[in-house]
């Protein structure tokens, strides 16, 4: 006998002005199933889980609520009907309580204090305990995520969709929050679950589906495929490897940092206590962390957006920086490339070879006070066809490329001015694997001829594919450093929540400092 | 004598700060909801006049009331389809809003300069209005006060307390949230707008009909930017508005008092007094970064399209 499906899709289409996001999917899910939406990013799956969750207007298509055709009117009409959403960038007010937050979503509770006895309560029951009277912008991402599971489970879900769940967590929580997900499935809950990370899909997932450019490339059970075959149907071509032969280089310190303490500048930002650590040539060190634990204050005082009191505190190749302006600073063969793109990586409204002279002016592109548009020119049309950047031309505005392309130009601006040291933060975030692997190479390069490159960045995969030594930052403490062959992804998540040596959170339990974070350092 | 005095100047600063009590009080909803609509000063000149016409022609206070809260919230509704609906600019749409209501209440009132009106009588309460002192101080009012003290107490209770509270303040903390919680952040930024300009509005009434009961061009005079300014130094917090307002009252009404004393103080120097001494004590009561961040709504003055995600 074959049970009803909890939902299906058939031809589901959404039409955005300059893409089409989704192109007649078709996708069924049963009760208890966890199922995959696998797929890189920009390939429509999140349009999709917002067609379902009534966010987005399909513009055709059908969906199928326990055997029952339904139009989804919004996100109330999807909540009633039994579908949760966990979203990939939470959709949580800061100044609010974790009740309050939890209030605006439900329709019917009777009190702010009985709906807090219920938080509590489900929260427990699931493993996931959760303070109702917290405000949100004291919760760290992962605790963040929990109040967005608590959300939807008050709601007793037949439906629940995640969102790239695990992109902000420590492995330890990631295994955690499978854990709950079994759970709810055994009880019957579908899930849908959105991710591009393999392994999870292949740990957890009973079927996926996978999505290409808005279309179906395959459905698949994912146990009985492998990884390369899942990312075969899901990028179209096979997985990329970094080549990474590592030189026994021991160069000279490039960057030096130490005792670096620095109050953040944002109000909800996390000071940095006591940082030491230093980079040499033909080393990549990479810096681990979730984010929020002084990776931006770390990146500004280090890139000098922010001086430092102590100007001994930064040195670079044995010079003392701290009191010196990013200018000045990359007079020193400094390469800085920031995690926003816009606005501090490349300014939004200038063409591509504009936003070369504003950092590489200083090779040969200005004579006697003059620009040599020329060179600037020459300059663009190397970083693009270096890194092969998918543009217009030169002199479209850099807004015209997409996130993965304008990554690709703005560190190519960086890297091919061969800089002595290169900081680079979140290298890959939101790009497709195949730009994210030319990114990674051209670093690897960049340290094999002999310069020092520093990379921040919240996926450990990428970190322990490119990176020589790696230390972790945790509530603005930063851990001694390892040598990555002398290490575990698992180690180094128990780092992540401030447990090594002199850190944070030393001498605690797992269970304490998953549960709730210590302010201690 | 003196304590003759002192009473007279308490009662009469309650007076002169309930037209900010209910502008800066409207428009902290308005704000609340992340919406910043300068148009404060334009609203109240304009809810003034309109008070003052329907006064003069019905002799109903109720009326007059109703009349100015109408084309306050008129004018609001110029603003938010502007800002809302077409996604103009919210800062350059209300001082449009402003220099508008200016020029549009000095036309309206053309004809109704020389008229004086007979003012709102104190409600006389038997018994408690006669006790002395307190009875002067807090039960000699005209009815226009008492209702900026319901209102002022209704929205304690609709923003910390009730559910739509809740959304309006979601709302103006993260919109995109809200949207997708399924909130119409629109219609409800519309909602606020009016709310505030009808009270904008209320106040200008307050003024033209009770305060100086005639129409003068211009009269609200800056009333509306100090309103405004409250409403921020308060960082967005009822109780501090309140006690905002009754200081600038408080001291705009001892300086005339000082000033009739004959002390030599340049009394242009003393016109300053209100101004200063508000946003000193409202800046020294706000000092606490973080108070302030969790009270001003993070989306306070952006334009927000609900189908870019």
């Amino acid at each position: 006998m074959r049970k009803t499906p909890r939902l299906q899709l058939k031809g589901m289409t959404k039409v955005y002005p300059s893409v089409i996001a989704n192109d007649s999917i078709d996708m069924s899910i049963a009760p208890g199933e966890i199922h995959a939406v696998l797929g890189e990013n920009g390939a429509g799956k999140s349009t999709l889980m917002k067609a379902i969750y009534g966010v987005v207007k399909p513009d055709s298509g059908q969906i199928i609520w326990d055997g029952e055709a339904v139009a989804i009117q919004n996100p109330a009409h999807a909540r009633r009907l039994g579908i949760g959403m966990v979203f990939q960038h939470f959709s949580l007010f800061e100044t609010l309580t974790v009740t309050e937050n939890i209030a605006l979503a439900m329709d019917d509770y009777k009190s702010m204090e009985s709906l807090a006895g219920r938080i509590e309560e489900v929260s427990e029951e699931y493993g996931l305990p959760l303070d109702p009277g917290r405000l949100i912008y004291s919760l760290s991402v992962g605790l963040r995520q929990r109040v967005e599971i608590i959300r939807c489970l008050l709601q007793h879900p037949k439906l629940l969709i995640m969102d790239e769940p695990t992109s902000v967590l420590t492995p330890q929580a990631v295994r955690k929050m499978f854990e709950t997900l079994r759970r709810l499935a055994d009880e019957g809950c579908s899930i849908l679950y959105i991710s591009h990370k393999l392994d999870e899909i292949m740990e957890l997932c009973h079927s996926a589906t996978i999505i290409r450019g808005g279309k179906v490339t395959g459905y698949a059970v994912p146990a009985d495929e492998t990884a390369t075959s899942l990312a075969r149907m899901m990028i179209g071509k096979e997985l990329p490897v970094c080549s990474r032969e590592r030189p026994v280089v021991d160069g000279e310190r490039c960057l030096e940092v130490k005792n670096l303490f620095k109050s953040s500048a944002d109000q909800f930002g996390t000071d940095l206590k006591s940082i030491s650590f230093s980079v040499r040539g033909g080393e990549i060190l990479g810096v681990a962390g979730i984010s929020g634990n002084g990776q931006q204050e770390l990146l500004y005082a280090l890139s000098g957006e922010r001086l430092v009191d102590e100007k001994d505190c930064i040195a670079i190749s044995g010079e003392s920086v701290g009191h010196l302006k990013p200018d000045e600073r990359r007079n020193r063969s400094l390469g800085f490339v920031p995690e926003e793109r816009l606005g501090r990586g490349a300014v939004p409204g200038m063409s591509l070879s504009m936003n070369v002279i504003l950092t590489a002016h200083r090779h040969g592109m200005v004579a006697n006070g003059l620009l040599k548009f020329q060179k600037a020119a020459q300059f663009a049309e190397k970083c693009i066809s270096d890194f092969t950047v998918k543009c217009g031309s030169k002199d479209d505005p850099i807004t015209s490329l997409s996130g993965g392309n304008m990554q690709k130009f703005i560190t190519a601006r960086e890297i091919l001015q061969s800089p002595e040291l290169l900081i680079v933060s979140q290298p890959t975030w939101g790009v497709d694997i195949g730009a994210a692997n030319i990114i990674r190479q051209s670093m690897i390069d960049l340290r094999n001829n002999g310069s020092a490159v520093l990379v921040v960045s919240e996926e450990l995969d990428e970190l322990f594919e490119i990176c020589d030594r790696l230390i972790v930052i945790a509530e603005g403490c930063v851990s001694p450093s390892v040598n990555v062959d002398e290490t575990s992804k698992e180690e180094i998540g128990l780092w992540m929540s401030g447990m090594f040596p002199g850190g944070p959170a030393e001498g605690t339990s797992h269970e304490a400092t998953s549960d709730q974070e210590s302010h201690v350092c | 004598m003196d304590g003759d005095i002192l009473i007279q100047i308490l009662v009469a600063s309650i007076a002169a700060g309930t037209p900010f009590v209910y502008a800066a009080l409207g428009e902290l909803v308005t704000e609340k909801s992340g919406v910043l609509n300068l148009g404060v000063e334009g609203m109240m000149l304009v809810g003034a006049i309109s008070g003052f016409i329907a006064m003069a022609k019905s002799g109903s206070l109720l009326v007059a009331v109703l009349c100015g809260m109408t084309a306050g919230a008129l004018m609001a509704l110029i603003f938010a389809v502007l800002t809302l609906t077409l996604m103009a600019n919210q800062v350059a749409s209300g001082l449009a809003l402003t220099i508008f209501g200016v020029g549009l209440s000095a036309f309206l009132g053309l004809k109704y300069t020389s008229i004086a009106l007979p003012g709102v009588p104190e409600l006389h309460i038997p018994f408690l209005s006669d006790i002395p002192v307190a009875g002067q101080l807090l039960f000699s009012h005209d009815i226009l006060i008492y209702s900026s003290l319901v209102l002022f107490g209704f929205i304690s209770w609709f923003l910390y307390k009730s559910k739509a509270g809740l959304i309006l303040r979601g709302i103006g903390e993260a919109p995109k949230s809200a949207h997708a919680l399924g909130y119409n952040v629109i219609g409800i930024r519309y909602l606020a707008v009016l709310f505030g300009g009808a009270m904008a509005g209320l106040g200008g009434v307050y003024l033209s009909v009770a305060y100086t009961p005639m129409w003068v061009e211009g009269m609200v005079a800056g009333r509306g930017w100090v309103a405004l300014a409250l409403v921020v130094f308060a960082s967005w917090r009822p109780l501090r508005v309140m006690a905002g307002a009754y200081l600038f009252g408080g001291i705009t009404i001892a300086q005339f008092h000082i000033q009739g004393f004959g002390i030599e103080i340049p009394s242009q120097l003393l016109s300053m007094l209100p101004y200063i001494a508000t946003i000193i004590v409202l800046v020294l009561i706000s000092r606490d970064q973080k108070s302030i961040r969790l009270n001003s709504p993070a989306s306070l003055g952006l334009t927000y399209h609900p189908n870019n995600q």
